[in-house]
């Protein structure tokens, strides 16, 4: 296979990760001093760079890590690898053009897809792209699939689905109903993260079958009976971000209804807690392991977070609040940005041994910094959080909302030290891991 | 022995495997319906479709990407106030949105938006604000459930 890309759409990918955080420190230092880059980089475009280079790296690196665990673990030989290039080619090029809509402000999308339209259009192509590649590769090849590959396969047809239907406010029917276009505006959000959590959380349940060298983990009734839970929260779950909005009531009633469902996820988590404590000590030493181990604490704290603002009583007050951030970075950099680290360490070690081992105390003082930094990093989000619900639903009229703003700036001080830390902690862990992938990348000929 | 092992094996897991398809087209099935009924959906509220004018303040929120510090019903970004009723609030309305318009503030910049940008945008806002209130501090809760108070 063209060896090169897998290790590109990585190479890209971890860039990403750097730069994203990179962006996410300066508009940090934005909320702090507003005059900061006001005229040249306004926080409605810099915002979007920090969004949109993280959404590329959650992507990328998990495309990348599909593309090499089917060729190079699975043994699969890839359908085409001139699809796989296209793919690479479409999406570094839409990521020049993203930069450079944010650049001149030729924006015009909504929220989290807010680079100008026309874009979206070869991304999707990107994405059809990767299906048939996917689909042709996989199909009769492997018999009974185990769940990961079910994961990952409809992580990508859902994602064709629902970035298509981020884009429904193009069709005027949709656009005139105010109602109605947001209420289809947050569905698609809800859902398409959702998507990338498939392709992710697949990611994830490969690693423990190959690092635990046990083919049962993801075959079993128990491991499809979790797949087909969080299928349905992908696709009926996602209105807990819209309990507000006045739609039908049923709407709200099934988003309340399925949110709940994932108590039984929270319940088999804290189950299985002990088991993993007593696999560690067969596994120490691995790294790879070692970020999976960080995502189980991480996926115990968020979705505790996450099924209490489920709660509709509980949302009313932390709705429009960083409580909601917090709830999303938490998932987003705990939960994602531990696997897909897992996966790249995965990797790595496999390609290079020698380059990890002889980085381990580095690798391991950015693990420590990355997951002590998140604990205050979230932590100041959620005090933040509580301020701005106190201030809407606990101030008087009086209180200007300039007021409340300046009342929470020491928090965001702290917030943009643990910014700091974080971004260092990320630094220490990708270095090692891009020596890795661009060694790889000199020395393979083909492209 | 063995071999019946792996025979019977082989039989469950081919069982469960079709067990998965089946589910999955149920599921898919579910999953259609429901996307019809929330695209054709009409809110439970009075409110007219958006106009014209209003349409066009709209490409200029989103063509400014306003949303990356305000927000409508709580969705968008926090470094400004949310919108939703910044119409009808007590001492705000039209003026007042066009007065931060043309000055701008410490964290807004300042948009020089033409006079008939200004009044697309305040369309849009007052479209908005037709559809209902946010926050909502008349919330009636039953077992976590909140009732919702629409706009009439």
């Amino acid at each position: 296979m063209n060896q090169k890309i897998p290790f590109l759409f990585l190479l890209l990918g971890l860039s990403a990760l750097l730069l994203g955080a990179f962006f996410g420190v300066l508009i940090t230092l934005q909320y702090i001093y507003p005059e900061f880059l006001k005229e040249t980089l306004a926080f409605n475009r810099l915002r979007e760079f920090h969004v949109s280079t993280l959404i590329g790296w959650l992507i990328l690196t998990a495309t990348g890590g599909i593309y090499y665990y089917i060729s190079k673990v699975l043994n699969v030989p890839l359908y085409s690898k001139k699809l796989m290039t296209i793919q690479f080619s479409i999406l570094l090029i839409c990521s020049i053009a993203i930069y450079f809509s944010f650049l001149f402000g030729k924006m015009g999308g909504r929220e989290y897809l807010t680079y100008h339209p026309i874009i979206s259009f070869p991304i999707l192509i990107a994405w059809i792209v990767f299906a048939i590649n996917y689909f042709k590769t996989l199909v009769g090849k492997i018999q009974n699939w185990p769940v990961y590959l079910w994961m990952w396969g409809t992580g990508i047809v859902f994602m064709i689905y629902h970035f298509s239907e981020a884009h429904l406010w193009l069709i005027p029917s949709i656009r005139e109903n105010f109602i109605r276009d947001i209420t289809v505006q947050w569905k698609s959000y809800g859902s398409f993260v959702g998507s990338w959590n498939m392709l992710i959380y697949g990611t994830a349940i490969f690693l423990m079958s190959k690092i635990k060298n046990e083919n049962t983990v993801g075959r079993g009734k128990v491991a499809f009976f979790f797949y087909f839970l969080g299928l349905s929260n992908l696709m009926f779950g996602w209105a807990h971000h819209t309990y507000f909005i006045p739609t039908q009531p049923w709407i709200r009633i099934v988003a309340y209804a399925m949110s709940m469902s994932e108590w039984i996820i929270f319940l088999s988590i804290i189950i299985s807690w002990k088991k993993s404590l007593n696999q560690q000590d067969k596994i120490k030493g691995n790294f790879a392991y070692k970020f999976l181990l960080a995502t189980d604490f991480w996926v115990f704290v968020n979705l505790f977070i996450a099924l209490l603002i489920s709660i509709p009583y509980i949302n009313l007050f932390t709705h429009g609040t960083h409580i909601t951030v917090a709830h999303s970075m938490g998932t987003t950099i705990g939960i994602n940005t531990t696997i897909l680290l897992a996966s790249a360490m995965f990797i790595a070690y496999k390609e290079n041994a020698k380059i990890i081992e002889s980085n381990t105390k580095i690798i391991k003082l950015g693990y420590w910094l990355f997951n002590v930094a998140l604990v205050g990093f979230l932590t100041m989000l959620m005090l933040g959080g509580v301020a701005r619900s106190k201030w809407i639903f606990l101030s008087d009229k009086a209180t200007s909302f300039g007021e409340m703003q300046t009342s929470i700036q020491p928090l965001i001080v702290v917030f943009l030290f643990f910014g700091v830390v974080l971004f260092i902690g990320l630094l220490f862990i990708s270095i090692p891991l891009i020596k890795v992938f661009l060694n790889k990348v000199r020395k393979e000929k083909s492209l | 022995m063995g071999l019946l092992f792996i025979f019977v094996e082989m039989e469950i897991t081919k069982k469960l495997a079709h067990k998965n398809k089946m589910v999955m087209a149920i599921i898919v099935i579910v999953f259609l319906g429901y996307n019809f009924f929330i695209y054709t959906q009409e809110p439970p509220i009075e409110a007219q479709k958006m106009s014209e004018l209003a349409i066009l303040g709209e490409k200029i929120y989103q063509d400014n990407n306003c949303t990356a510090c305000h927000q409508f019903y709580g969705l968008g970004g926090y470094l400004g106030p949310d919108l939703t009723n910044v119409i009808s609030a007590e001492g705000k309305g039209s003026m007042y949105v066009k007065a931060f318009l043309n000055s701008g503030v410490k964290t807004m910049p300042q948009f020089n938006f033409s006079e008939e940008e200004k009044e697309a945008l305040v369309a849009f806002l007052e479209a908005v604000d037709e559809t209902g209130h946010y926050p909502i501090y008349e919330a009636a809760q039953n077992f976590g459930w909140v009732s919702i108070k629409y706009k009439k």
